[in-house]
């Protein structure tokens, strides 16, 4: 695993998701969830997709990892349709709830994915065992996720869905279901864990202060129908630290994403947007 | 691990049941019409291997019925599973069939396969056992996390993985509670069955024989083995669950 070199910025080595003209339309027409999207996101990128309730960011991701067919557009990774691509197995996904499979033990949660690609018993321990020491869970491979708390099962979640090294995880508000203490925890490994892979990352959130946080660029989104109405580079240094929750840049930023999202759309935004995460934070 | 002390409680109810049945309600109904726990436990101890054969006899003929119709209960959950429309068009019907009394058939089953040919209780222990284990399998299997699926799909697994990995595992513990459902009614279907006829070493025949002759006791001794055997068969299934189900949280 390779340490990564730059921040993905505006500059993008090299493309690895690319939509053009995506639109997707539920009820024959008669609601538009998404209406021509173009985006395209650069090796080791940290996107976030963030905007109101029913804007469409998890469908838009799903649209990415071919679990959703777009209506119409065109949906790129690496060079290849998505369809192609999940066949690759290019996508490493994580979503609200961890979706922990309770019949088995978190060793072998991890190793679902590494089973349907053939891997025998051996390689498999030996990735686990990695995979374990990557979110810090070394201890608890015989455990069963419902003997977990709910951050221990987001983390497994995220060794399973890094455990072959897709090119590009998804995840869907993955910290969401999460408390304050813990959401800010798995942030923090989370970057660790993208500095460390290298790994591409699309992001779904619904916290202005996690987007900032955590993202390269904060792509906002407005609902009815669901578009990407801004698009804001995120310059705050790498590796990031918990004291840039306390920076003046970071503030400037968040407020930056929290105006593009009131032009996206107005007093609704309000009701469904989260800024309880702003007060400053201890360290880690 | 339960503690005695989680157990005595209802130990006691059943020790004061006992002793209500032995000294207050067989002396006011009439030791007769409801002979007292010693009376049936002598009787049972004097007939013990007539009887014990009877209930084997008996459970036997359950047995049959409950692996045929689970077994067809799954298969057929499967194929409406795997085959929604069909699934859609039929289960009304199976709905319906398990809200109708099915014993009411048992008559009819051993004309069809004589009273003597242990087929004919197959045949009504059967169909009772169908019902719950098709209606619950295919909930099992339909109601699985839809997330569960779309990781499956992101790791590009195929139905038959997404089958044996998840939609399987994940609709046991709603067989199970369609299996355990169905060890109560193989034995009601047998015994029933029995009561229209059916060998003599079997138990409905020999509850029906005893009770007729008015030998209560007999009668009563034989409905305990009944009973005996029904909760044995219940258990055995719940174990078999605990091990297949052993990991998963208690629902």
């Amino acid at each position: 695993m390779s340490r990564r070199l730059d921040g993905g910025g505006p500059v993008a080595p090299e493309t690895v998701v690319e939509l053009e003209g995506v639109s997707k339309e539920f009820a024959q027409g008669k609601t538009v969830a998404l209406r021509d999207i173009d985006l395209a996101i650069g090796q080791g990128g940290f996107i976030s997709l963030i905007g109101p309730s029913g804007c469409g960011k998890s469908t838009l991701l799903r649209i990415i990892g071919d679990l959703i067919q777009p209506s119409a557009g065109r949906v790129t990774v690496h060079g290849k349709p998505a369809h192609q691509a999940r066949l690759d197995r290019d996508y490493g996904i994580v979503f609200q709830h961890p979706v922990l499979y309770d019949w088995r033990t978190v060793a072998k949660n991890i190793a679902l994915p590494l089973e349907l690609l053939g891997w025998d018993r051996g390689r498999r321990a030996d990735r686990v065992k990695e995979m374990l020491e990557l979110v810090e869970l070394t201890g608890f491979e015989n455990h069963h996720p419902w003997q977990l708390s709910g951050g221990m099962q987001q983390r497994v979640s995220i060794a399973r869905a890094l455990s072959f090294s897709p090119a590009l995880l998804l995840m869907d508000e993955p910290f969401g279901a999460l408390d304050e203490m813990t959401r800010e925890r798995l942030n923090m490994e989370l970057l660790r864990i993208w500095q460390e892979t290298g790994s591409t990352i699309v992001f779904v959130t619904h916290s202005i202060a996690e987007a900032v946080f955590l993202s390269t660029r904060v792509m906002v989104m407005s609902a009815r129908p669901g578009r990407i109405s801004d698009v804001l580079e995120v310059d705050l240094p790498q590796p990031r630290s918990a004291a840039l929750r306390e920076d003046p840049r970071y503030f400037e930023l968040v407020t930056q994403v929290r105006e593009a999202l009131v032009r996206g759309g107005a007093d609704k935004v309000f009701e469904e947007l989260s800024f309880d995460e702003l007060a400053p934070e201890e360290g880690e | 691990m339960k503690r005695i002390t989680d157990w005595l409680p209802a130990l006691l109810v059943f020790v004061l049941g006992l002793a209500l049945w032995q000294w207050v309600f067989s002396p006011l109904a009439g030791k007769f019409l409801l002979p007292r726990p010693s009376a049936i436990a002598t009787t049972f101890w004097n007939n013990k291997s007539v009887l014990l054969q009877a209930g084997w006899f008996t459970f036997k003929e359950a047995l049959g019925g409950f692996v045929i119709g689970s077994t067809l209960g799954i298969v057929f959950a499967l194929g409406f599973a795997r085959f929604r429309r069909v699934g859609n068009a039929l289960m009304p019907y199976a709905v319906a069939a398990s809200a109708i009394p099915i014993i009411a058939f048992a008559p009819i089953t051993n004309a069809w396969f004589g009273v003597l040919n242990p087929h004919s209780k197959w045949a009504i222990a059967g169909i009772l056992c169908f019902f719950p284990v098709l209606v619950n399998t295919l909930r099992g299997l339909t109601s699985v996390d839809p997330e569960a699926i779309e990781l499956m799909r992101s790791y590009a697994a195929g139905e038959l993985d997404i089958f044996r990995r998840v939609r399987f595992p994940s609709a046991l513990p709603h067989i199970f509670a369609g299996l355990r459902v169905a060890t109560v009614l193989a034995m009601i279907g047998a015994i029933v069955g029995d009561y229209f006829g059916g060998s003599v070493g079997a138990l409905g025949v020999q509850i029906e024989n005893s009770i007729s002759l008015f030998d209560f006791p007999l009668g009563w001794a034989a409905i305990v083995v009944a009973s005996a055997f029904g909760i044995a068969f219940y258990v055995a299934v719940v174990l078999a669950e605990r091990w297949a189900l052993r990991g998963v949280p208690a629902a």
